[in-house]
C-alpha cells in the first residue's frame, strides 16, 4: 500500500493529475478554486446526513465529468479511508447514546456511528471535488489563479518555487537513494538505517541549498528582479458565468436543506 | 498526523485557522523577494522528507523533520509549510482544505518554538554538542506537533478524547526516530559545511 503511494508522491513535479481533456479543463481557473473553496466550506458545516450525501452525489459526478481516471482516484481517497476506519472503529464506543452492541461491557451507540460516517462523507465530498477541479489544473495554473484572486504575492511566489525545485530535489534524492542502494543498503527497523537516512537528509540539504544559491546567481545574472510575471489575463466566459450560477444553486440548495432541518 | 476535513468543530477550526494567519503574515513579513529561492527549495526538500518511508517493525512511517525545518526557517517555516500542505491535499489527497489553518498550526508551530528553543545549542562549535540540540529540536518538534493534534481533536467534543489520548503513543516511535535522524543530519551539516547552520537564518 504505502509502496504503491511512494511511487506517486516522488515523481510528481507539478503536473495535473492524469485525466483526459474535458469541459472542465476549459473553465476559468478562478472559478474552479473559489467553488471548490465554497463548495468545502458548506459540505463540511452541515449537519445531516442529505446535504453531505448531496454534496458526495455532486463529487461523483464532477469526478466523472472531468474524466479524471477513476482508479487512481479512488486509491488516493481509500488511503485516507483506511484512517477513517479507526475513527469508525472508534467513535461509537466513545460516543453517548442508543445502544447498538457491546463488546467486553463497551457500549457501542448508533450516534456515534453515524457521526463518524457523516465525517467520512464529508471527508471524501470535498476530496473527490478538489481533485475534480483542483487538481486537474497544473500546480502553477494554481498559482496564477491564486494571484488572480489576491492571494499574497509572496505566498504564490513560494508556490511556483516549489513546485519548480520539487522536481529538481527529487531527482537529487532518487540519485542519492540509487547510490546507496547499489551498495547494498537496505532500510530496517535499527540505528544504522536512521544514522544513513539521517545523513542522505543533511547532504541533501546542502546539496538544495548550493544549488538554490546557484539558482538565484543565475537568475540575476539574467535580470531577475526577485518576481515573476503573471502574463496570462485570465477572462470569464459564459460557460464560466453558466458554471458558476448552476454550481452556486445547489450550494445554496445544500444550505437550504441545513436550514430547514433547523426548523423542525 | 493530517486531520481530516469534517472531524473538527468550528470554534477549532477558526481559532487555528486565525493563528495560522497571523504566523503566516509574521512569516511573510521575515521572507525578502531575495531568499525566496531558498525558501522554496527547502520547503521543497521537506516536503520530499515526507515520502521517505522508514520501515517500523511491521509497519511503516514517514519523517516529518518540521524541528528541522524550524532551526533553519524559523517563523518563515508558516508560509513554507502552509504551501506543502496545500498542495498535499490538492493533489494527494492528504488532510482537508477547511483544516488546512490547524494542521498548518499544529506543525509550524512546534517549529518555529524549536527555533527559538535550539537556536544557541545548534549553534554550538562542537559537531556532537550541536547534533544532539539537533536530536532535541527533532524529537521536541514531533512531541509539541501530537500535544497539539491531541489537544484539537480534545477540544472538538468528548468522543474524541479516547482518540486524543491515543495521538501521543502513537506518536512515540516516530518521535525516537526523528530524534536519532536529525542528529545525523545536524551532524554532518556541522562537518561538511558548518557556515550553513552558523549564518543568520533567513
Amino acid at each position: 500500500m504505502s509502496q504503491g503511494l511512494e511511487h506517486s508522491l516522488t515523481s510528481w513535479s507539478g503536473q495535473a493529475l492524469k485525466h483526459q481533456a474535458s469541459w472542465i479543463d476549459d473553465l476559468d481557473a478562478r472559478v474552479r478554486v473559489v467553488c471548490s473553496g465554497l463548495f468545502a466550506l458548506v459540505v463540511v458545516l452541515s449537519h445531516h446526513f442529505i446535504p453531505a450525501l448531496l454534496g458526495l452525489l455532486c463529487a461523483f459526478i464532477l469526478v466523472k465529468a472531468s474524466k479524471l481516471n477513476i482508479k487512481r482516484t479512488l486509491r488516493r481517497v481509500i488511503a485516507m479511508d483506511f484512517f477513517m476506519l479507526t475513527l469508525i472503529c472508534i467513535l461509537p464506543f466513545t460516543t453517548p447514546g442508543d445502544a447498538m452492541f457491546t463488546v467486553f461491557g463497551l457500549q457501542a451507540s448508533w450516534q456515534g456511528l453515524l457521526h463518524a460516517l457523516l465525517i467520512t462523507i464529508k471527508a471524501n465530498a470535498v476530496l473527490l471535488v478538489l481533485f475534480s477541479l483542483v487538481a486537474t489544473m497544473s500546480a502553477s495554473t494554481l498559482g496564477h489563479a491564486l494571484a488572480h484572486l489576491k492571494v499574497p504575492d509572496k505566498l504564490v511566489h513560494l508556490m511556483l518555487f516549489m513546485v519548480r525545485y520539487l522536481d529538481v530535489i527529487s531527482q537529487e534524492y532518487k540519485k542519492m537513494r540509487r547510490a546507496m542502494q547499489a551498495r547494498a543498503f537496505v532500510m530496517r527497523t535499527n540505528r544504522h538505517t536512521w544514522k544513513s537516512i539521517g545523513y542522505l537528509f543533511g547532504m541533501l540539504l546542502i546539496r538544495s541549498v548550493e544549488r538554490a544559491e546557484r539558482i538565484s546567481d543565475a537568475m540575476k545574472c539574467r535580470g531577475f528582479c526577485g518576481r515573476y510575471y503573471l502574463n496570462d489575463e485570465m477572462k470569464m466566459g459564459r460557460s464560466d458565468l453558466v458554471f458558476s450560477v448552476v454550481f452556486l444553486c445547489f450550494l445554496s440548495l445544500l444550505i437550504g436543506l441545513n436550514i430547514n432541518d433547523l426548523f423542525k | 498526523m493530517h486531520i481530516v476535513d469534517g472531524a473538527l468543530s468550528v470554534p477549532v477550526l477558526v481559532s487555528g485557522a486565525v493563528l495560522s494567519v497571523v504566523g503566516i503574515a509574521i512569516g511573510l513579513k521575515k521572507m525578502d523577494y531575495d531568499n525566496l529561492p531558498l525558501v522554496g527549495v527547502l520547503a521543497s526538500v521537506f516536503f520530499i522528507a515526507s515520502y521517505i518511508h522508514l520501515p517500523l517493525g511491521f509497519s511503516s512511517v514517514h519523517l516529518i523533520m518540521n524541528g528541522l525545518l524550524g532551526i533553519l526557517l524559523g517563523w518563515v517555516a508558516f508560509p513554507a509549510l502552509l504551501v506543502a500542505l496545500l498542495l498535499q491535499v490538492i493533489f494527494f489527497g492528504f488532510g482537508g482544505l477547511l483544516v488546512l489553518g490547524v494542521n498548518t498550526l499544529n506543525i509550524a508551530l512546534p517549529a518555529v518554538i524549536i527555533y527559538y528553543l535550539c537556536y544557541k545549542g545548534i549553534r554550538s562549535e562542537n559537531p556532537k554538542v550541536a547534533a544532539i540540540w539537533g536530536a532535541i529540536g527533532g524529537a521536541g518538534a514531533i512531541v509539541i506537533t501530537s500535544l497539539m493534534v491531541a489537544f484539537s481533536l480534545a477540544l472538538s467534543g468528548e468522543s474524541f478524547v479516547l482518540a486524543a489520548k491515543a495521538v501521543l503513543p502513537a506518536h512515540i516511535p516516530i518521535m525516537v526516530l526523528e530524534g536519532f535522524v536529525s542528529y545525523a543530519a545536524v551532524y554532518l551539516i556541522h562537518r561538511v559545511k558548518p557556515e550553513f547552520i552558523n549564518k543568520e537564518s533567513v
